[in-house]
């Protein structure tokens, strides 16, 4: 069998990576302050995650302007709808076998 | 190297960032008992500026036809419903400030659109019924448009609002089918009902 620690995301063992994609794979899209509240992070702590994953190609960004206010949406990939799900599997299958 | 509680750590934290952001939590119960009782003194007033002193309900109202009688009514309608929607705006603000989460945000955008897609169609469809005088279909199609848009809403929000949807639905159908009771249903649907699932709410949720 498949050793399930060599099945986990490594960009998704960080927590609020993980907590990013949770939001994304949940929802179409969410915008930037949205995620912040409810994630409970700084500006600067989620803005360098963001960019974590969105090099990874596990989201994409739209900006946009309401009314004059800069409005950044994120939205989770295929690839990272995957990966997320994969993370998620190594994550039950870890637990099972250390039970 | 982690631990089994840090996995387990991992997978409640999807969990909560999962149901926090996707749902709307910071509706307020005590808001819906408020617009039951708005409701209830609405239905009062109405029942009397339709039958007073006449005979009670079931028979045929004496006034509406007449323009001022209709017009009466609406702007009656049109009170309970402001007050309504603004004390239920006013007191999930504080309640979402107190939980530290404002209440302009992804799901509450979402929940707008959910809840106003049936209601706008709804109160359209009923401003037609008003014109061509169908007055005995008003109170069903208030209610059943009203279950049609708490249904609709219910998947991001608590889930009392769904059962709140499904009693307004079989209500309406029952109004529909017992006409010139229509005032009373009304009264029991966005009356009773509110006060009895913001009640229910309230005990649950507002704290």
């Amino acid at each position: 069998m498949k050793n399930p620690f060599e099945q986990l995301d490594r960009i998704l063992e960080h927590r609020v990576r993980l907590q990013i994609m949770s939001v994304l794979v949940a929802n179409d899209s969410y915008d930037f302050n949205s995620l912040k509240e409810v994630l409970n992070v700084t500006d600067g702590n989620l803005a360098t995650n963001l960019k974590a994953l969105e090099k990874e190609k596990y989201l994409t960004v739209t900006k946009s302007f309401v009314n004059r206010k800069p409005n950044t949406k994120y939205k989770a990939t295929e690839k990272g709808r995957t990966a997320f799900r994969k993370h998620l599997d190594a994550l039950e299958e870890l637990i099972k076998n250390q039970r | 190297m982690k631990q089994t509680h840090d996995y387990q750590h991992d997978i409640a934290s999807i969990r909560a960032a999962m149901e926090r952001s996707s749902k709307f939590l910071s509706l307020s119960g005590l808001s819906g008992v408020m617009a039951g009782v708005y409701a209830l003194a609405g239905a009062g007033m109405a029942y009397y500026l339709l039958y007073y002193p006449q005979a009670p309900y079931g028979s045929q109202p004496h006034i509406p036809a007449t323009q001022a009688g209709i017009i009466r009514l609406l702007i009656l309608a049109f009170i309970v419903l402001i007050l309504s929607i603004g004390t239920a705006i006013v007191m999930s603000y504080r309640k979402a400030k107190r939980a530290g989460n404002s209440i302009w945000n992804t799901t509450s955008r979402q929940l707008l659109v959910l809840l106003g897609v049936p209601l706008i169609t709804g109160g359209l469809l009923i401003i037609t019924f008003i014109i061509n005088e169908y007055f005995g279909l008003i109170a069903p199609a208030c209610l059943v448009f009203y279950g049609l848009a708490l249904v609709n809403a219910s998947s991001i929000t608590v889930k009392e609002i769904g059962y709140l949807g499904f009693s307004q639905l079989i209500l309406g159908l029952f109004a529909a089918l017992l006409p010139g009771y229509g005032l009373i249903f009304w009264g029991v649907g966005f009356g009773v009902l509110h006060i009895i699932y913001g009640t229910v709410m309230h005990y649950r949720y507002d704290s």
